[in-house]
């Protein structure tokens, strides 16, 4: 087992606004994790940190034992949470140019989670439907090889049938070395399959659990603590 | 495989329970080969190392054994899973009982009812 994120003292400023405050984390392989939090917390922050498209404003962060580089980028895949595929290009195109881009992609498990879904590869994406879209977004993401899954609200466009097979896919991937963060507030979909939960709360991290340990000590789901935690 | 485990309980125990009545219960024999770690993840739903630590802790039972590279296997000897069984009988009986009681029926009340609807 191995570190894949450590953070220490990770804090984050816009202005006079603290998003993310003296976070320490770490994260091992073989791991799938729930950030949860509600809006505005600081979830894509911390996430937005872990692949370098922001920078820290104090406090450090390495990603597989480097500071957060070109080098860690390719170990990470991520998951945004809006669209920048090019709308005006097919599925297939889009494949290609992932496989282009991306060492660790694999073409062939692309296309059969594609047909799967039964998503023509055709199909310009502007063509398709939200929901469709976000899964050709999930499908590419998860095609490849990466040591790294980080995924910012997965589920939240796709039908409650297609969101069984996005988690039946992340099951399915699992591999001992690497791990996936999945940031959502569906979390009572997801909460089963997930080892470990990060609460974040105002930019600060309230609690890193496993499942089993919240639900032995509270007597109730993951979804239910976290309803009663950040109750209005 | 329709079984899904309770919300508000530990999912590692609940999925030890769940085979030890499959096996208990004649779903898998002695010496039948076990779904492996993904695809008894996928089948029900739960996270790999949760499914690898239920196994672990059946096998400490000896409910099921390991063959080296090969698998896992239902022991030849299953009054271990039968005694979780019971256990379970024992759990299950009381909540119905609880339940009846809360809506107003006394256990001699049930007992009879339970009697009339087997009839």
């Amino acid at each position: 087992m191995s570190e894949l994120i450590r953070c220490e003292n990770l804090t984050k400023k816009f202005g006079s606004l603290t998003a993310l405050n003296c976070v320490n984390l770490s994260v091992e392989s073989g791991k799938i994790i729930g950030l949860l939090g509600p809006n505005g917390s600081g979830k894509t922050t911390l996430i937005k940190l872990i692949n370098g498209l922001l920078t820290p404003t104090s406090g450090s962060i390495t990603v597989c034992g480097e500071a957060v580089g070109p080098k860690t980028k390719a170990k990470v895949a991520y998951l945004p949470d809006n669209i920048y595929l090019n709308s005006w290009m097919t599925v297939e195109k889009i494949v290609k140019y992932f496989a282009d881009f991306y060492e660790d992609f694999r073409t062939d498990l692309a296309y059969e989670m594609l047909t799967r879904l039964g998503i023509d590869k055709k199909t310009r994406l502007k063509a398709l439907s939200k929901g469709n879209k976000e899964k050709v977004c999930l499908i590419l993401i998860m095609s490849r090889n990466a040591l790294l899954y980080v995924l910012d609200e997965p589920i939240a466009g796709v039908d409650p049938a297609a969101r069984d097979y996005v988690i039946s896919t992340i099951i399915n991937n699992y591999n001992p070395d690497a791990s996936v963060i999945i940031s959502t507030h569906l979390i009572s979909d997801i909460e089963q399959i997930l080892d470990e939960v990060v609460f974040i709360k105002e930019g600060n991290l309230l609690l890193n659990k496993t499942v089993d340990e919240i639900r032995e000590e509270n007597g109730k789901s993951v979804d239910e603590l976290f309803r009663e935690v950040f109750k209005w | 495989m329709n079984w899904k485990p309770d919300k508000d309980k530990p999912i590692c125990p609940q999925l030890c329970e769940h085979m030890s009545s499959q096996i208990a219960s004649g779903y898998y024999k002695p010496h039948d080969k076990l779904p492996s770690v993904r695809e008894l993840a996928v089948l029900v739903g739960v996270n790999p190392n949760t499914v690898q630590r239920s196994y672990e802790i059946l096998e400490g039972q000896g409910i099921i054994y390991t063959l080296r590279g090969n698998g896992r296997y239902v022991a030849e000897d299953i009054t271990r899973s039968q005694e979780s069984i019971k256990k379970l009988r024992v759990e299950k009986t009381r909540e119905y009982f609880s339940q009846m009681k809360l809506l107003g029926f006394d256990t001699d009340e049930t007992k009879d009812y339970i009697k009339e609807w087997s009839e």
